[in-house]
């Protein structure tokens, strides 16, 4: 069984303008120890999906349907009592933001043994241990020191590994990193991908990154889910993504990006702006900025097709190579089209 | 293409701010400390480094939006020293800013916007000709006639991204800094802009100063790169050059540090992470600034800033040890 099992999640947020959907419909599952990365632009949908797993929502959103299963316990309408056994417990989140996300009244110190004294049964003295233990293993020099010391008198880098060592000091079986070093220079972003990367071998967590760079996604993630307008467009492995990509979104993403191969080239960017998720259209959300849109990707969404044991992907365009090759013919549709 | 005549040159510049340490007292902060290059006609240098390091600093100084402390910014061989000169020079020097969100009045319509330059240096003498030359830019920029009337909160962030770059044009300037211009905008639109920039070099041949932390989108875009670093340049070279082989310790671990978007490589990358975080500029330590967090570091490194020379034709970097490193 795996770890996390979130199957036609659906989560909406009512505003004065009407239903806006952020999460539309999304499955995916996480093993044991793996990582995977959500991609997708902002608008996505792929905080509002983390958000709505430890069900942290802004007031006007709502998980609509479906169902998120953690280790086989169903949360979505669990209440409140389980939801507080689950966050920080057994899954915790680090957010993009280091600078905002800590209180700027209070001691690192006194931060960090709020969350181990909340969650676990250890007394004051054994809380300050644990914090000091965590803040020496996501490499803090003098954590004695920095335990007195306030959020300001930190760097942002050291702010994101005190996140870290918050999110994993009740140790979770799964950590949600939302866009954990967007904000952060890239010499910074590699001492805390690689931090994120040895820790999680050590503990044997699972983590869900959440990214927009696809760079982070190559060196972290084994699986990737990749998200447009609330919805997946697909999912696999990495090297299934990022070598054979299968839908027109990621194949567009993928061309996008400046590579050594492009300089001095144009690139090829994806036409148009991002959709309104107020006004959906009826078929393919990517379709209207999509080159090779046809006839049935406006007319109605494509189901999800599964490409192999480890690829899956909802894009008309799998039928119609599928048609040309012979490997599909009318009346399987969504069947086996072999990669 | 790049023509083999500078547009802009700058010599020594240097930029402090005066910082309040305690009742008064206060002490200088070297965001920029005797950086020197120039820039060809039709060129685009990329500028990179850290939060910090001083390379907005180095493109807001150059169009004195900032005095400079000391040194010399001299455009098409001419120096720019008076009041009057910095007058002229600003109808041929302009900048596209970072955030999208920010650097457009809300209270403006696109066409004020757009507008404002024209307006602040005469450039048209009747009305019907100034809606004329916004139109245009607006064509320019890809932006439809009827979005004139608009407000800057009506449109998403690459097309504001498109307005800051049509108030850019607006006085047909030579030189455009760039300060970050795609960092807030998502992949599928940033490179929309990064195209335009290139299509818009070619139509108008511009020079532009192209300032940004993301280094796939600078070596796309740039013919040379400069490294910054705690106020001071440390490397300059072509853009491919740069890349394949950067010589200085700093721009070897920087380019590392740069997640590929192709998992085989990622995996197989050996990165160079470099520890601690960049010293204050405040506290900036003695001889080369990079040194505290350098693997090759020596005692010459603390007792001597490195000097900043070419070592290969039109390749310069400032490292005592490049020699020993590479």
């Amino acid at each position: 069984m795996a770890l996390l099992e979130v199957s036609h999640l659906k989560t909406s947020f009512f505003t004065d303008a009407g239903e806006v959907k952020a999460v539309n419909d999304v499955s995916f599952s996480l093993e044991r120890g793996k990582v995977l990365g959500i991609v997708g632009e902002s608008g996505s949908g792929k905080s509002v999906t983390a958000y709505s797993i430890l069900q942290i929502l802004a007031g006007t959103g709502k998980i609509v349907g479906g169902s998120v299963k953690l280790d086989g316990q169903e949360l979505v309408g669990a209440g409140e009592k389980v939801m507080k056994t689950v966050r920080g417990n057994r899954i915790s989140i680090i957010f993009q933001d280091p600078m905002t996300s800590l209180n700027p009244t209070y001691t690192i110190g006194r931060q960090l043994m709020e969350a181990i004294l909340l969650h676990t049964n250890r007394n004051r003295k054994e809380a300050y241990d644990r914090a000091v233990e965590m803040l020496r293993l996501v490499n803090i020099n003098e954590p004695e020191k920095r335990m007195k010391q306030y959020p300001f008198e930190h760097s942002g880098g050291m702010r994101q590994r005190v996140m870290i060592a918050m999110a994993l000091a009740c140790e979770p079986d799964i950590l949600i990193a939302d866009e954990p070093t967007t904000a952060l220079d890239v010499t910074i972003q590699a001492q805390i991908l690689e931090l994120m990367g040895q820790l999680q071998k050590e503990l044997g967590m699972a983590i869900i990154m959440i990214t927009h760079d696809l760079g982070v996604v190559a060196q972290m993630c084994d699986e990737v889910v990749v998200m447009y307008a609330g919805s997946i467009c697909e999912q696999g492995t990495a090297d299934e993504i990022f070598y054979h990509p299968r839908h027109e979104y990621t194949k567009g993403l993928m061309r996008s990006i400046p590579t050594a191969d492009t300089a001095g080239k144009k690139l090829q960017p994806i036409t148009g702006t991002p959709i309104d998720l107020l006004n959906l259209p009826k078929g393919c959300p990517f379709a209207p900025r999509c080159d090779n849109a046809m006839k049935i990707c406006i007319q109605q969404r494509a189901d999800r097709m599964q490409i192999n044991e480890g690829h899956a992907a909802a894009c008309w365009m799998n039928v119609k190579q599928g048609l040309a090759d012979g490997t599909l013919t009318l009346g399987e549709e969504g069947g086996d089209t072999d990669a | 293409m790049p023509e083999n005549r500078p547009l802009i040159e700058v010599k020594d510049l240097k930029e402090y701010f005066m910082i309040n340490t305690g009742l008064l007292r206060s002490k200088p902060l070297k965001a920029v400390d005797g950086v020197s290059f120039s820039i060809q006609k039709g060129e685009t240098l990329g500028l990179v480094g850290e939060s910090g390091c001083g390379k907005t600093t180095v493109g807001r100084t150059i169009l004195h939006l900032y005095k400079p402390t000391g040194g010399e910014i001299w455009y098409d061989g001419k120096q720019i020293r008076t009041k009057a000169d910095i007058r002229e020079f600003r109808k041929k020097a302009t900048m596209v800013f970072q955030d999208p969100y920010s650097s457009l009045n809300p209270r403006m319509t696109v066409s004020d916007i757009i507008g404002e330059p024209l307006d602040v240096h005469n450039l048209c003498k009747t009305k019907a000709e100034r809606q004329d030359r916004i139109l245009e830019l607006m064509d320019y920029v890809g932006l439809n006639s009827e979005h004139a009337a608009r407000y800057a909160h009506e449109f998403s962030g690459g097309q504001r991204q498109r307005i800051g770059i049509a108030r850019a044009l607006a006085v047909d300037p030579d030189f455009i800094v760039c300060d970050e211009p795609v960092s807030a905008l998502d992949v599928s639109i940033q490179a929309q802009v990064i195209n335009m920039f290139d299509d818009l070099q070619e139509k108008l041949g511009l020079t532009y100063l192209f300032i940004a932390h993301d280094l796939l989108v600078v070596r796309h875009i740039s013919d040379r790169i400069a490294v910054m670093y705690l106020g001071h340049m440390v490397e300059l070279a072509s853009a491919g050059e740069i890349y394949d082989h950067p010589l200085h310790p700093y721009s070897q671990s920087l380019l590392s540090a740069v997640p590929v978007p192709d998992p085989q490589v990622a995996r197989a990358n050996k990165r160079i992470v470099l520890s601690g975080d960049i010293p204050s500029p405040l506290n900036a330590p003695s001889g080369c600034p990079f040194r505290t967090r350098c693997r090759y570091a020596c005692d010459k490194c603390a007792e001597s800033m490195p000097p900043f020379e070419e070592v290969s034709a039109g390749h310069f970097v400032a490292c005592h040890r490049v020699a020993e490193v590479n």
